[in-house]
């Protein structure tokens, strides 16, 4: 029996209908047609199916569409702003983070939301922050710089 | 400063805007009009017969637009080398590992696609099965394909030189056996694919591959259509390392399904699937026996590999030559005498994987010369340094080091990691080795015997505006090859890398092996600069015959044509440049010819420009059986140091660092090659470390999943330095060659010594987890105190 709920995603309101076994990262690459969110293992392993929720970055193929409703949800896609690319995502491109990118989306937003709540963040925390995103193309090295060199506020 | 103006620099790669923003589309990001979803019925049982299939109740089930087996399918032979085809599409008489294809269904949806493959009922008659190479090898021991008694899928028997005659002159003999295990290559990006068949019998298959060219041809062949109505292409691939470059059985399945509903089907592997289908990295066992004089000179290396094979051939064959012939260099060895073994079993196939056949047997060879350099008294360095062949030295297997910084990458790496000032000095517990290491550039001849050019490709001028179109049908998988050929073609054409568009991947567009053997660069770099140099000719010649300037006197940079002698009027193709673009207000006006007026002079005079460019190289290699294997137009070579920190009560190893020299010739995108090195070291150090892909008593695989098949992750990836050598490779396209898997021979036998010198005791079975490194070290006590 499917059931209606209501989220917003990159600051739009939807309001639709989901299976009670569809995980959230179905409903935006599939539904919704938000395919920046990638899907590498279905098991909360890889990382590459990360997603803002409320502030924190989760799995989303470990959460149920169901358990988004009502909720705020950033995905890749609005991440861009209309003067261009997100620093961090500048920041990938221009240290050449980015190999296959299919960890990148997962990738960008990881370190997007470590960034968020603590700038300047140390070499250490930058890794742990981001230990749950695999990559199997970069060895992470650039992906350090990358987020290293995301010019910071204060 | 650098001779030229866009290559050789770190320009930003092509694809990565849209790969940062969720643009750039994936094979599972595709969708189109009608589409079915296929899935595929695979075997749960190692080995059986088959006694029956019926499928009735999945046809029946409401949904289900198809359901085809061997019967529908027919029983053409496939694979990777002609020679052993060893495979079919669907098993027809039996199944030979868990997860062999029997069925596949297309339905309107997943779910009725998974229910009909659960409603298809096979009756088997279970067969004992082999899991492991003694198990396979024993007398009367169960075979699994009828054509090679024994299990043994291949053997090769090779040797240069009089290796008997050789050790007996020896001073020091050494012998030591090493064992790796199955890897993974846990590419985040799943196998899958949309086949799409129209009316007119065309079929274009969508697939996540490197090789839309093999891909093509297996196609053709195995579903009985002309090669000519078969196009394959690829979208952004999330990385393959050796596994996506042969067709699968996903691609011939949405191929057959889709000619069957006239429909597109899409299938995917699951991450579960990903393991089961395998493909990648054997499990070799090595027995290497090392001779060498006195003064470290080596003499001769006698050499015998096991590789557990799995049930199918895969890549295979190659693998057992390369396994053995990837030895015969960077060091001078005038004897080698190689026997190797590729044995069947009832797991999934292994195939080839990054730095195909040579990983296992370089990590062996390189921990036995430090064993050998320690016995000697040599530094490892110098034992290395004192037998490094140079560039234009010819192994005794007939493999031509045509450029070989290898000295050069030694002492980059032992500059960069402080070596001297820490071997020798580090506390107990700490440790820092090194190993060098080389691959090729490209196979030297495709895996299909055939005269073919191993690359294609076409540049085209637009009639207007002045911008470059490449198109080839070579594999951007992650590596950054799009980037480097728009990169070469700015380069040969003389304009700007952003008035240069590429296309590639489309094997309507030209033909291209894709990416594997580390070819790209090189092979398909030469097409591209043939090509670019081709419309530049064109263009070039127009100009001559409009301004009566000999073509030798002009030249195009930075997209402006540059006259080298004296002043020369063109003002009257820049008047007919303006006239054709009337009220437009960006026309040139004043300062030199631009290349978009002079391409455009050349279009009204010539038509389209469309230059063509093509590689294939020269023949290479021996005349012995099997000399094709491990040939190539050039090597790429590294050095690496690792340093390492083991816990000795808990046999934990950590990598703290790692400094890293490849020679790649010139290095067309720097960037490129930096990340190529890096992910190198990454994968290496996930199978010195952690890799192992395990099985059950039954041959299930037991650690399908990115959680107990563990690959490094950011916190245990060390800080790597990257130094790049440049040597100029002759046969490259400005002298570029390989980096690709060259990058990762060095980094397993690096960890291994600094492992050694960490705690004094030599592993050689890998991984090192803590438990095998702990055992080891209370084995040692043993023995030192027993
Ligand atoms: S797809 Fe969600 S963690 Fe891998
Ligand atoms: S860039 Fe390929 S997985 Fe990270």
């Amino acid at each position: 029996m499917k059931k209606l709920i209501n989220l917003t995603i990159n600051d739009q309101h939807y309001e639709v209908a989901v299976e009670p076994n569809q995980t959230l990262v179905d409903l935006l690459r599939y539904q919704l047609g938000l395919t920046g969110t990638k899907k590498g293992c279905e098991m909360g392993d890889c990382g590459s199916c990360t997603v803002i929720l409320d502030g924190k970055a989760v799995n989303s193929c470990l959460v149920l569409a169901l358990q988004a409703d009502g909720r705020s949800i950033q995905t890749i896609e609005g991440l861009e702003t209309g003067e261009g690319l997100h620093p961090v995502q500048e920041a990938f491109v221009e240290k050449g983070a980015i190999q296959c990118g299919f960890c990148s989306s997962g990738m960008i937003l990881s370190a997007k939301n470590l960034l968020d709540q603590k700038s300047n963040p140390s070499e250490i925390e930058i890794r742990r922050a981001l230990a749950g995103n695999l990559c199997r193309c970069t060895g992470y090295q650039k992906i350090i710089e990358a987020v290293k060199s995301v010019p910071q506020a204060n | 400063m650098s001779e030229y103006t866009v290559i050789n620099s770190r320009a930003v790669r092509v694809d990565t805007p849209d790969k940062a923003t969720g643009k750039a589309v994936f094979i599972d990001d595709m969708t189109m009009p009608g589409m079915l979803y296929g899935a595929l019925l695979q075997s749960p049982l190692a080995h059986a017969r088959i006694v029956s299939i019926d499928t009735s109740k999945a046809r029946n089930l409401p949904g289900v637009k198809s359901v085809v087996t061997a019967a529908e399918a027919g029983l053409v032979k496939y694979g990777v080398s002609p020679a052993r085809y060893d495979e079919t599409l669907f098993c027809h008489e039996k199944v030979r590992y868990v997860g062999d294809d029997i069925a596949a269904v297309a339905a309107v949806d997943m779910e009725t696609a998974l229910k009909a493959v659960s409603l298809i009922e096979v009756e088997y008659e279970e067969l004992p099965a082999v899991f492991t190479i003694e198990e396979a090898m024993k007398a009367g021991a169960p075979v699994l394909h009828d054509n090679y008694p024994g299990n043994i899928c291949a053997e090769v028997h090779s040797e240069f030189g009089n290796v008997e005659e050789a050790l007996a002159d020896c001073d020091l003999i050494k012998t030591t056996t090493f064992q790796n295990k199955r890897q993974d290559a846990a590419f985040i990006e799943p196998q899958g694919c949309i086949a799409s068949y129209d009316l007119s019998g065309n079929l274009t298959l969508y697939s996540s591959t490197q090789v839309p060219h093999y891909v093509q041809r297996t196609v053709a062949m195995v579903l009985k259509l002309p090669v000519g109505k078969v196009r394959v292409v690829k979208p952004y691939v999330g990385a393959g390392f050796g596994i996506k470059a042969s067709a699968n059985p996903l691609e011939l399945s949405a191929c057959l399904l889709s000619m069957k509903t006239g429909k597109p089907v899409k299938m995917n592997y699951n991450r579960e699937q990903v393991f089961q289908y395998g493909r990648a990295r054997h499990q070799f066992t090595h027995t290497m026996t090392t001779g060498v004089k006195k003064d470290g000179t080596i003499m001769a290396l006698k050499h015998l590999c096991y590789l557990d094979g799995g049930a199918y051939s895969s890549f295979g064959i190659a693998t057992v030559y390369y396994a053995g012939s990837l030895l015969g260099g960077p060091y001078k060895l005038p004897n080698m005498k190689y026997d190797g073994y590729r044995i069947y079993n009832n797991k999934p196939a292994c195939g080839a994987m990054r730095g195909h056949g040579g990983v296992a047997a370089r990590a062996c060879w390189e921990q036995q010369l430090d064993m050998i350099a320690e016995e000697l008294k040599i530094s490892p360095i110098e034992l290395r340094l004192k037998n490094m062949m140079v560039a234009g030295d010819v192994t005794c297997n007939d493999l031509n080091m045509s450029s070989l910084g290898m000295k050069e990458c030694i002492e980059a790496v032992k500059d960069g990691s402080e070596w001297t000032a820490k071997k020798g000095k580090l506390p107990k517990g700490k440790g820092i080795g090194m190993a060098c290491g080389f691959f090729v550039s490209g196979a030297g001849y495709p895996i299909y015997r055939s005269d073919t050019f191993h690359g294609t490709v076409i540049v085209k001028l637009t009639e207007d505006g002045g911008t470059a179109l490449v198109y080839t049908a070579s594999a951007e998988i992650g590596q950054g090859s799009d980037t480097t050929f728009a990169m070469i073609a700015a380069e040969a054409l003389g304009i700007r890398l952003e008035d240069v568009r590429l296309e590639s991947g489309d094997t309507d567009f030209g033909v291209d092996l894709g990416a594997y053997s580390s070819r790209q660069t090189l092979m398909t770099g030469h097409a591209v600069k043939e090509a670019a140099e081709d419309a530049r000719r064109q263009v070039l010649e127009v100009l001559a015959k409009e301004l009566n300037v000999p073509v030798e006197n002009m030249d195009i940079k930075n997209s402006l044509i540059e006259f080298k002698q004296g002043n020369v009027d063109f003002t009257g193709l820049r008047t007919r440049y303006s006239k054709e673009h009337r009220g437009w207000n960006d026309n040139p006006a004043d300062g030199p010819l631009t290349f978009r007026e002079a391409s455009r002079i050349a279009y009204l005079s010539k038509g389209s420009i469309v230059g063509t460019g093509k590689y294939k190289p020269p023949e290479l290699g021996g005349k012995y059986k099997g000399a094709t294997v491990g040939t190539s137009p050039a090597y790429g070579c590294s050095a690496q140091i690792a340093e390492v920190t083991v816990d000795e009560e808990t046999g934990q190893i950590t990598v703290d660092r790692i400094t890293d020299a490849h020679d790649c010739g010139l290095a067309i995108n720097v960037t490129s090659v930096e990340g190529q090195m890096e992910g190198s070291v990454s994968m290496g150090l996930g199978e010195a470390l952690f890799e192992e892909v395990k099985f059950d008593k039954k041959g299930h695989v037991i650690n399908a999943d990115l959680a107990e098949y563990k690959i490094p992750t950011m916190l245990d990836m060390p800080q790597i330095k990257t130094i790049i050598v440049e040597s100029n490779e002759p046969n490259g396209p400005f002298g570029a060659k390989e980096v690709g898997e060259g990058a990762i021979m060095p980094t397993i036998p690096a960890i291994l010594n600094a492992v050694y010198d960490a705690i004094g005791v030599r592993i050689h079975e890998l991984p090192m987890t803590p438990e095998r490194v702990y055992l080891a070290i209370q084995e040692a006590k043993k023995g030192k105190t027993g």
